[in-house]
């Protein structure tokens, strides 16, 4: 049984390691296996440590032993984007100009885990800073998509999204921003969470832009999104955006079957613009299977979902540019070396032209200059009214609906390059994912069938702080499709 | 937003403190200017009377106590720096 | 041409606070370097702020003692610029919605003596918004070492209108706010420590124009000495140039104290585009009644005022309350006295301004732990005008009361201070004093009423100090008339 440990869930694995069938240590050997036969390929991590985790994986053990388990994360390898703070670990964000960096500190999220016992397993390949949908941003490798390995895992949690749909962890931590966890979720065959801002706490979570960044979990199905979104919730007064309000039990919400009449949102915005699209039959097939088990389907309209990206690349450009400031070569980032007799100014231009790559540089640029002097009004004000605009969108039609659903991406994940030198079209390709991050709203990605092959994801948008609807209507699609038990051929 | 806005990539590169080679400047202007074209699509929306949404929920009055809690041992907090003389940070001559 | 200067200040003020301004580091002077920081103050990635309540109570408690209209919400906004003392090379800050708007601070020109109460005034302020301090570059001849110990501790910034007109009118604006503020315990600005900070706005044009001329910020401004002098020197230095025919570039300045000029510091304000925009990481602050009546509750009464009501109340002279009121304590300690007793009010302002001063700063004691109590003082008061003792005598029990904690009869007692001679003694001591003293007594009879003072003082003599003065005198004119 011990090489099949890797193919479980978080659940799975829980549940054997209470009754005391299987230890932690086992399974992050088998993990440490399945890495070593499958990683030259899907390149989800930018390192791991794999004594440091069965040291964790022993810690765990022992506690078991002596009856002081810490719960049902205790002993389960949770795998880690590369932008949360561990202390004593690496946090790279992907990016040349932190890839000495060792955080001195714990995050919240990683303080949380570490609480319920959880194995904290390496760090998984992101696009720099988050800003991309692909991993090809990334300042160390591309990551590829266990499907197809010619193709992304999308972005910017494509690590955290590959490693969970090759069985390299069970669970993992991603960040999402305008869709970053829920699209390479959708690209990967797995589930992916982002919860409602301020659900969360942000602390340790190096910011790409802030009032819109959520730290959620991506899993192989709903009861493990479940399990690890309620080691993480919660308020944190290190956080001061985060939202003080009761946190459910996510994990039984999920699993909640009784009868209730669920009316489901569908935008004609969304189905328009998707009409043609590559990844539009799976999802229209999921909408009929929920119709067939009751639930209500309504026609509604999001009307200015179109100004939805504009609005999205000024404001988290403008964010970033400020948050990306303290990248500068003089505290803790790396610094370019031939600074002598130069000034500080060269040192901040010459360890940011080094540290910086492309994607990241573009998006300071233009950030800096929607908030520059003659242009902030012109700019980051109007996409901070235009926010609001699409903010009412959603409270308007979640006066008639429960939910809305709608495709995760318009595409199934692409080959390596498409986007290369059209840094618009990538970002044009997060129209469905953005609007939940402006909005503020959880969204759900889950797997609901295949194009050539291709995993494609429904994605189920739902009210502020109301996760536990969005999971347990999720779950009522996982239950009668196989999805979550498929695992791509590597 | 103005019609005609060719980004001026000296000045804003400049800003924000990123050395750019001339090719990297031509590339970067040209894919700028079609990102802030499409951007001004937002244009076509009045939006005279709305408010700005600065934050997803409208909250207040998040605080703490002035309380102290604990610092980073000296150690940790210089570990990372590039270089480092009396517990200090070595920056090179700030030109004022 | 006669000409006139115009100038404004923007004067830091440190919060006293146990933590930081948005985390839990402690807020402290005199540390080792980097000793007071966290991953907020080094601006780590994933560090995130959160507001200290007590350094808003503090601000909104500065802006109603200024007379500022706090309004009902404002928020915090980034400061952006590239500098190494810069954390998160942005600063958190208030840009369009500070927490205090408009105010005066009311000052006091030196007056012609220090005996004589000076014109007063108010200086108009435009606002008063919080923000975060910045680290210390401490400057070397290669290269410079930064210390973040003094980031983020809470600062605010008072900006006045261009609304002083000399270096007397800034040196009188600092010392009202440094003392306002030590009263009402936001900041005990300390200058040396850099817990308060000014630069100025300095400008002059021709009088009775009403457009302001360029403007020149002068820096480094140290003490509050120095920006009276650098401003002064400044002033000096523009009309000069005017005078010339030349015109006054905008642009920074130093004001160099060893030295004693001010020295150009960059000449083209390479137009700051600090970009500004609300912290998405803080969210406002909304400022009800019920916080702005609590504070406004806790505000003292303020040194002027009280200053005022001393001259009134107690009917001190302005000598004294000039001394009592700039401290605090020393004012209450005085008022606990007087109220007891008003009519002795002047006698005990006179031992605190100049007996008790001088035993503290000798004793290197301050108020709270020395011996001495309003009882005390007014023990002693009373002796001296029942005439118990006198006045010179008074000042021995004095030292004797602060050394032992006796009230003024013990020490009079123990002393044998008391005078062990009748009314008949003084009457002999005189006659032998103006039987012993022709030169003075010849003087006096021939108008010179000073010379009594001689005879006086063999008389004192005689009774070891105890005779009383008045009485004395008044025994010599009947004997010599
Ligand atoms: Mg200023
Ligand atoms: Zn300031």
């Amino acid at each position: 049984m011990g090489d099949e440990l890797h193919f479980k869930s978080a659940g799975e694995l829980s549940d054997l390691l209470s009754s005391g069938s299987v230890s932690s240590v086992e399974i992050v050997q088998s993990l440490v296996e399945r890495v070593g036969s499958v990683d030259d390929r899907v390149k989800a991590f930018n390192s791991f440590d794999a004594e440091d985790a069965l040291a964790q994986a022993q810690a765990s053990d022992d506690r078991r032993a002596k009856g002081e388990s810490l719960g049902e994360l205790d002993g389960i390898p949770v795998g880690l984007k590369d932008n949360l703070a561990v202390k004593d670990q690496p946090l790279t964000c992907s990016s040349k100009i932190l890839e000495s960096f060792v955080s001195p500190y714990d995050g919240t999220c990683i303080q949380k885990l570490k609480a319920n016992g959880a194995v904290l397993w390496g760090r998984l390949n992101m696009d720099e800073f988050a800003m991309g949908s692909s991993t090809e941003n990334s300042g160390t490798h591309t990551t590829s998509n266990p499907w197809d390995l010619e193709r992304i895992p999308g972005g910017s949690s494509g690590g955290s999204a590959a490693a969970v749909g090759a069985c390299e962890t069970p669970i993992s931590l991603g960040s999402d921003t305008g869709g970053s966890i829920r699209q390479p979720a959708s690209h990967c065959g797995v589930v992916g969470l982002k919860p409602t801002y301020g659900r969360v706490s942000r602390y340790g979570l190096a910011a790409f832009a802030s009032s819109l960044d959520q730290i959620g979990p991506i899993a192989r199905n709903i009861d493990d999104a479940a399990l690890l979104l309620n080691a993480i919730s919660g308020y944190d007064p290190h956080d001061s955006t985060s939202y003080n309000i009761d946190v459910p039990d996510f994990r039984k919400a999920a699993a909640d079957d009784s009868d209730r009449k669920w009316t489901i949102g569908l935008p004609k915005e969304y189905l328009e613009e998707s009409s043609d699209s590559a990844a539009i039959k799976p999802v229209l097939d999921a909408i009929e299977f929920y119709k067939s088990q009751g639930f209500e389907f309504k026609d509604i309209s999001l009307p200015h979902t179109e100004y939805a990206v504009a609005t999205y690349y000024i404001i988290a450009t403008a964010e970033a540019s400020s948050n990306l400031a303290r990248y500068d070569g003089i505290r803790y980032t790396k610094r370019a070396d031939d600074f002598d007799g130069k000034d500080s100014i060269d040192v901040y231009h010459q360890s940011r032209a080094l540290g910086f790559g492309e994607e990241v540089k573009r998006r300071v640029i233009l950030g800096t200059y929607v908030l520059s002097s003659g242009y902030y009004d012109a700019y980051y004000l109007k996409a901070q009214k235009c926010r609001t605009l699409i903010r009412s969108d959603f409270e308007n039609a979640f006066e008639s609906v429960d939910a809305i659903m709608t495709p995760t991406s318009p595409t199934p994940a692409t080959l390596k390059g498409a986007h290369a030198e059209d840094p618009l079209a990538m970002y044009l390709s997060d129209i469905y994912t953005i609007p939940a991050n402006l909005a503020g709203i959880p969204g759900l990605s889950i797997p609901c069938g295949y194009v050539d092959g291709l995993p494609v994801g429904l994605q189920i948008l739902g009210k502020p702080f109301k996760e536990d609807e969005i999971l347990r209507v999720g779950r009522v699609f996982e239950a009668a499709h196989g999805y979550k038990d498929e695992h791509p051929e590597l | 937003m103005s019609e005609e806005q060719s980004i001026d990539i000296e000045k804003v590169a400049d800003l924000a403190r990123i050395a750019l080679t001339s090719q990297e400047k031509s590339k970067l202007s040209g894919q700028l200017d079609s990102i802030l074209e499409y951007i001004n699509k937002l244009n076509e929306l009045d939006t005279d009377n709305v408010e700005p949404t600065a934050h997803p929920h409208s909250v207040f009055n998040v605080w703490r106590e002035d309380k102290a809690e604990k610092e980073l041992p000296i150690e940790e907090a210089l570990k990372n720096a590039p270089k480092q003389r009396q517990n200090m940070i070595v920056v090179p001559k700030v030109v004022e | 041409m006669e000409y006139e200067a115009v100038i404004g200040l923007e004067v830091h003020v440190q919060i006293k606070t146990e933590s930081k301004i948005f985390s839990g580091s402690r807020a402290g002077y005199g540390y080792g370097p980097n000793e007071l920081v966290d991953p907020v103050v080094l601006g780590l990635p994933g560090a995130l702020p959160v507001m200290n309540k007590a350094a808003l109570d503090g601000i909104i408690k500065a802006g109603l003692a200024f007379d500022c209209s706090i309004p009902d919400w404002c928020k915090w906004d980034r400061k952006n610029y590239f500098y190494p003392d810069s954390p998160n090379n942005y600063q958190i800050t208030q840009y369009d919605q500070p927490i205090c708007e408009g105010g005066e601070v009311e000052i006091e020109l030196s007056g012609d003596s220090r005996a004589e109460m000076g014109e007063h005034k108010k200086i108009k302020l435009a606002r008063i918004h919080l923000e975060n301090d910045v680290g210390k570059l401490n400057h070397f001849a290669e290269d410079s070492l930064v210390d973040y110990n003094r980031a983020f501790t809470p600062l605010m910034e008072i900006v006045s209108e261009p609304d002083m007109h000399s270096g007397d009118e800034a040196f009188a604006f600092l010392t009202s706010i440094r003392q306002t503020m030590i009263y009402c315990g936001v900041s005990d600005c300390d200058m040396e420590k850099g817990q308060m900070r000014a630069d100025a706005n300095i400008s002059v044009r021709p009088v009775g124009e009403t457009a302001l001329g360029s403007k020149i910020e002068l820096k480094n401004l140290n003490s509050i000495t120095g920006v009276k002098n650098g401003i002064e020197y400044e002033i000096k230095r523009q009309i000069r140039e005017l005078k010339k025919g030349n015109s006054i570039t905008q642009a920074t300045w130093r004001w160099n104290a060893d030295l004693g000029r001010t020295e150009l510091m960059r000449e083209k304000e390479d137009a700051h585009d600090y970009r500004y925009f609300p912290d998405p990481d803080l969210l406002p602050v909304k400022i009800d009644y019920e916080w702005r009546n609590r504070i406004q509750s806790e505000i003292p009464e303020l040194p002027f005022e009280k200053q005022r009501r001393f001259m009134e109340e107690y009917d001190l002279p302005y000598t004294i309350t000039s001394v009592l009121v700039p401290n605090r304590t020393l004012s209450e300690f005085f008022e606990q006295a007087a109220k007891k007793d008003p009519a002795k009010a002047k006698a005990i302002g006179n031992y605190v301004t100049n007996d008790l001063l001088r035993e503290l700063s000798e004793a290197g004691q301050s108020l709270a732990d020395c011996k001495i109590s309003p009882e005390h003082l007014l023990s002693l008061v009373e002796a001296v005008e029942k005439g118990t003792i006198t006045k010179q005598i008074a000042k021995d029990v004095f030292v004797e009361m602060f050394r032992s904690g006796e009230l003024a009869g013990e020490v009079i007692e123990r002393k044998g201070l008391k005078p062990d001679f009748d009314d008949d003694q003084v009457k002999v001591w005189c006659q032998e004093a103006i039987d012993e003293n022709p030169k003075p007594v010849e003087d006096f009879r021939s108008g010179n009423g000073k010379a009594l003072n001689a005879l006086l003082g063999q008389v004192m003599k005689k009774s070891r100090g105890k005779a009383n003065p008045q009485s004395v005198n008044q025994v010599l004119r009947e004997l010599l008339n």
